[in-house]
C-alpha cells in the first residue's frame, strides 16, 4: 500500500529524501524499506552488486515506477514527474533513436524536459564542440561508436542544466579515457551546483567521486553516510617486512596478524604506530619496509555488506 | 495540462518527422500501387484460367428448326444480359434411342454437359444435375418461351435518350463508392495501427522509452505517438487522393468531373473520409497501443494483437453488411456501435445524404421541368408500354430493404422483356429430372 503522506520534515538541505521505499514485483521484493537522504549539491553514490535494487530505487525516485510502499520527495515535490524539467537521467541501458542526428538527439532530450528546441540545438552545438564531437553533429546516431553514443546521451542528460542529475551505471562500457572525461564532467556539474546521484557496482569510481554513499545489498540499505565515515569504521592496516625472522619484537605483532608474501599484515593496534615502532626497534626486528594503509572503500564495503556481497561485486576495478 | 500537451507535441513532432522524413515513407506512399498490381496480376491469371476452362453446356436434342429458334432466342437474350451470364446450349439431332443418347451426352466431356433438353419446344424435358441451380432452369424456360413466340422475335423499337445519370446508376455507383471507402478505411487503419505498434515495440527494445517515461507523463507519450501517426497518414491520404485525381484527370475522358459523386458530393465525402478515418484510427490505435504497452517482445505483440485483428475483421464485416441498406436495423446498429461507426458512417455519407440536399438528386429532379419534383428513387420508376419513364410506384416504398426490392425489380425487368406479352409472367413448364452429379461436377 503506497503511503501518500509527506515525510515528517521537508528539509531543503536534501535534494532527494526517500523513506522506507518498498517495491514488490509479484512475490519478489526488489527493494525492502530503503531510506535515503541526498544532500543538495553533493555527489552521491549508490553502491551494490547487480540485482541489489539500485536501478529499481532510482526508477522509483524518478517516478518511472511507483513504489509499493513508502514515500519519496524529489526537489521538494511529492510527484517526481513534477520536477522532471529540473532532473536529468541517464538510464543504465542507453537508448537513442538510431536514425536521429546527434545534435537533434541532444535537443530532443532537452525538449522532453521543457527546453525549447531552438535553444536545445544551440546548446547541443556548443556541447558537441566542447567534447570534440562537432563533426558528428549531423551524423545519425547509428554511425557513431558506442562511446560516442554514450557521450551524446550524457550531453542530452545535462542539456537543460538540471538541478538533479541521476546516472545509472554511467561508467559501464566506457574506455579509460572516456571514464576520466565523465568523472570530470560529473565534478564540473557538481561544482556548478547540481546534485549528482549515480549508481555503480565499481567501488573505485565511488571512492574517487562521492562525498556520500549508500551501500545497498539485497534491497536494503546497509550503510548511508560519508565515504570517510565508512572508511573510518575500519582500523588502518599495517604491512611490515622485517630482516629478522624471529625475536623479542614478535610480541608487538597482534596475534591475528597474517603473513602475505613475506609481509606481516595486521590492523594497527589501538595504541597507535609509536608504541609499535618502539617495540619493533627495541626488539631488533630490522625493519625493511613498514606501511600504514588507510582502508579503502572496498574494505569498508566488505566490512559493511559482508564477504558474500563483496564477492558478488567481484572486486571489480574500473575498466 | 499545458505541460501534458507540450510533452505530447514533443513526442508527436519527433515521431512525425521520423516517419515522414524516412525512406520507408516513400514505400508507404507507394502502398496503393501494390494491391492494384496484385489485383492486375491475379485478375489476369483468373481471366486466363476462366477462358481456358471449358464451360459446361446444356445439350439440346431437337430438330434443326427448333434449335435455330432456340439459338436465335439465346442471341437476343445475350444482348440483354450478356453472353457470359447466359446458359450455353449445343444442339444434337434426335437419335432413335433417346435414353441412350441422353446417357451418352451426360457422360460427354467434349464439351462437358450439365443437362440434356429433349422433347423440342412443344414438350420440353430437362435431364441433368441441376438441383442446386434454379437460375439455369429459369433461363431455359425464358429461352423456350422466347423461341416459341414469333412476335417477340422482333423486339419493339424503344427510343433511347442518354442522360449522364439516373437514379439506378446513381444508387449502384454510390454503393460501390461506399464499399471501396469502407475497405480503404479498414485496411489503412489496420496497416497504420500495426505500424504504430511496431514503433512502440522498437522504442521499448531500444530502451528509449525509459528516457521518455522519466521525463514526460506516459499518457502524453501515447497521445503524441497516436497523433503523430495520424498526421503522417493524413498526409499520405492527401498525397494519394491528389495523385489519384491527377491520374484520373489525365487518363479518363472528362477527368474527375465525370466520376459518379457520392451522396454528399466529392468534397464533403473526402473531408468526411479523413474525419472518419481519424476516428477509426484513434479508436483502433488506442487498442493497439494498449497491447504494445503490455507486450515486451514482437512475439508477444503478435499473440496479443491477433484476436484484436480478427475482431476488427468481424466489425468490418458488420459495417459492410449495412452497405446498400443504411437505414436497416443492422445499418443503424453499425452506425451507433463505436468501433464500426466510422466505417458505417462513411458508407452512409456515400449513399444517403442526411443533412443536406443531394446534388445529384437535385439534378435528376430538375430534369423533369413539368413538376420539379425531387428525384425518383430507383424502385419507384417503371417503364411503360411505350418505353417511356412514366410511372412512380410507391407501394414498395420504404417498407422492404432495398437490396430485396432490387432483386424483385431486376427479375421483373428481365422477365418482362423476354416473356410473351400474351402470357405475361408465365413461362413454359417442363419436367425437370435430376440425374445426380454431372460430369462437370466430377471435373
Amino acid at each position: 500500500m503506497l503511503r501518500q503522506a509527506q515525510p515528517e520534515r521537508i528539509d531543503e538541505r536534501f535534494a532527494v529524501q526517500a523513506i522506507d521505499l518498498v517495491k514488490d514485483f509479484g512475490e519478489t521484493r526488489a527493494v525492502d524499506g530503503v531510506s535515503l537522504e541526498v544532500p543538495t549539491g553533493s555527489i552521491y553514490g549508490l553502491l551494490g552488486p547487480n540485482g541489489a535494487g539500485k536501478t529499481t530505487t532510482l526508477r522509483m525516485l524518478l517516478g518511472i515506477i511507483d513504489p509499493s510502499d513508502g514515500t519519496r520527495l524529489v526537489l521538494g515535490r511529492n510527484r517526481p514527474l513534477d520536477a522532471a524539467p529540473e532532473i536529468g537521467y541517464l538510464p543504465e541501458e542507453r537508448g537513442l533513436y538510431p536514425a536521429m542526428h546527434a545534435r537533434e538527439a541532444i535537443a530532443f532530450m532537452g525538449a522532453l524536459r521543457g527546453l525549447p528546441l531552438p535553444e536545445g540545438r544551440r546548446r547541443a552545438d556548443a556541447l558537441l564542440a566542447e567534447h570534440g564531437l562537432a563533426d558528428w553533429a549531423k551524423k545519425p546516431i547509428r554511425t557513431l561508436s558506442k562511446g560516442m553514443a554514450q557521450t551524446i546521451q550524457l550531453l542530452g542528460t545535462i542539456i537543460h542544466k538540471p538541478r538533479l542529475i541521476v546516472l545509472d551505471e554511467p561508467f559501464s562500457g566506457l574506455d579509460a579515457i572516456n571514464q576520466a572525461r565523465l568523472e570530470e564532467l560529473i565534478r564540473r556539474e557538481a561544482r556548478a551546483g547540481a546534485t549528482i546521484i549515480f549508481s555503480t557496482h565499481v567501488i573505485a569510481h565511488a571512492e574517487r567521486l562521492c562525498e556520500r554513499v549508500a551501500i545497498i545489498a539485497k534491497g536494503k540499505v546497509a550503510f548511508d553516510g560519508g565515504v570517510d565515515e565508512a572508511r573510518a569504521r575500519l582500523r588502518p592496516v599495517v604491512r611490515l617486512h622485517t630482516r629478522a625472522s624471529d625475536g623479542p619484537w614478535r610480541s608487538a605483532i597482534p596475534s591475528n596478524a597474517r603473513k602475505e608474501g613475506g609481509e606481516w599484515v595486521f590492523e594497527l593496534p589501538p595504541g597507535g604506530p609509536e608504541p609499535l615502532l618502539k617495540a619493533l626497534i627495541d626488539g631488533g626486528a630490522g625493519i625493511e619496509t613498514l606501511a600504514i594503509e588507510r582502508p579503502g572503500l572496498h574494505e569498508a564495503f566488505v566490512s559493511i555488506a559482508g564477504d558474500a556481497t563483496a564477492a558478488e561485486m567481484g572486486r571489480e576495478k574500473p575498466e | 495540462m499545458m505541460r501534458f500537451i507540450r510533452s505530447a507535441l514533443v513526442i508527436a513532432r519527433r515521431d512525425f518527422s521520423a516517419t515522414v522524413l524516412s525512406k520507408a515513407f516513400i514505400f508507404f506512399l507507394l502502398a496503393p500501387l501494390f494491391p492494384l498490381l496484385m489485383g492486375g496480376v491475379f485478375g489476369g491469371i483468373g481471366a486466363r484460367v476462366a477462358t481456358q476452362t471449358e464451360r459446361p453446356v446444356v445439350a439440346v436434342i431437337a430438330t434443326q428448326a427448333d434449335m435455330n429458334r432456340l439459338a436465335a432466342a439465346r442471341d437476343r437474350m445475350a444482348q440483354a444480359i450478356g453472353d457470359e451470364a447466359l446458359v450455353r446450349i449445343v444442339g444434337f439431332p434426335p437419335e432413335p434411342d433417346l435414353a441412350a443418347q441422353q446417357k451418352h451426352l451426360l457422360a460427354s466431356r467434349q464439351p462437358p454437359v450439365r443437362a440434356v433438353l429433349s422433347g423440342g419446344l412443344s414438350h420440353p424435358h430437362l435431364t441433368g444435375a441441376l438441383g442446386g441451380d434454379p437460375a439455369t432452369i429459369a433461363q431455359l424456360k425464358l429461352l423456350i418461351a422466347n423461341a416459341r413466340s414469333t412476335e417477340l422475335a422482333l423486339p419493339p423499337d424503344v427510343e433511347v435518350t442518354n442522360v449522364p445519370l439516373s437514379s439506378g446508376s446513381m444508387i449502384r455507383d454510390r454503393a460501390v463508392t461506399a464499399q471501396i471507402g469502407e475497405m480503404l478505411l479498414f485496411f489503412l487503419t489496420i496497416l497504420l495501427s500495426g505500424m504504430l505498434l511496431s514503433q512502440l515495440i522498437e522504442e521499448k527494445s531500444n530502451k528509449i522509452i525509459e528516457v521518455i517515461a522519466a521525463a514526460v507523463p506516459i499518457d502524453a507519450m501515447f497521445v503524441g505517438k497516436l497523433f503523430a501517426m495520424l498526421a503522417a497518414s493524413v498526409l499520405g491520404i492527401i498525397v494519394w487522393i491528389s495523385a489519384g485525381a491527377v491520374i484520373i484527370q489525365f487518363m479518363k475522358h472528362g477527368g474527375v468531373a465525370t466520376l459518379p459523386p457520392p451522396a454528399v458530393g466529392w468534397s464533403g465525402f473526402l473531408i468526411l473520409s479523413i474525419v472518419y478515418f481519424a476516428m477509426n484510427y484513434l479508436l483502433l490505435g488506442s487498442v493497439f497501443l494498449t497491447i504494445g504497452a503490455q507486450a515486451s517482445t514482437v512475439r508477444e505483440v503478435q499473440t496479443l494483437s491477433m484476436p484484436v485483428t480478427f475482431a476488427q475483421v468481424l466489425i468490418f464485416g458488420f459495417a459492410a453488411a449495412a452497405i446498400g441498406n443504411p437505414d436497416s436495423t443492422e445499418g443503424l446498429a453499425a452506425a451507433i456501435f463505436p468501433l464500426s461507426s466510422p466505417m458505417a458512417m462513411l458508407a452512409r455519407a456515400a449513399e444517403r445524404p442526411e443533412s443536406r440536399r443531394d446534388p445529384v438528386a437535385d439534378d435528376l429532379g430538375r430534369a423533369d421541368p413539368s413538376n420539379r419534383r425531387p428525384a425518383v428513387s430507383q424502385d419507384r420508376a417503371e417503364i411503360g408500354p411505350t418505353g417511356a419513364l412514366v410511372a412512380v410506384r410507391s407501394s414498395l416504398g420504404d417498407r422492404f430493404p432495398r437490396h430485396l426490392r432490387e432483386l424483385c425489380h431486376q427479375r421483373a425487368m428481365r422477365e418482362w422483356t423476354m416473356a410473351d406479352s400474351r402470357h405475361a409472367g408465365i413461362g413454359p413448364d417442363f419436367l425437370v429430372r435430376s440425374t445426380g452429379e454431372g460430369n462437370h461436377v466430377q471435373r
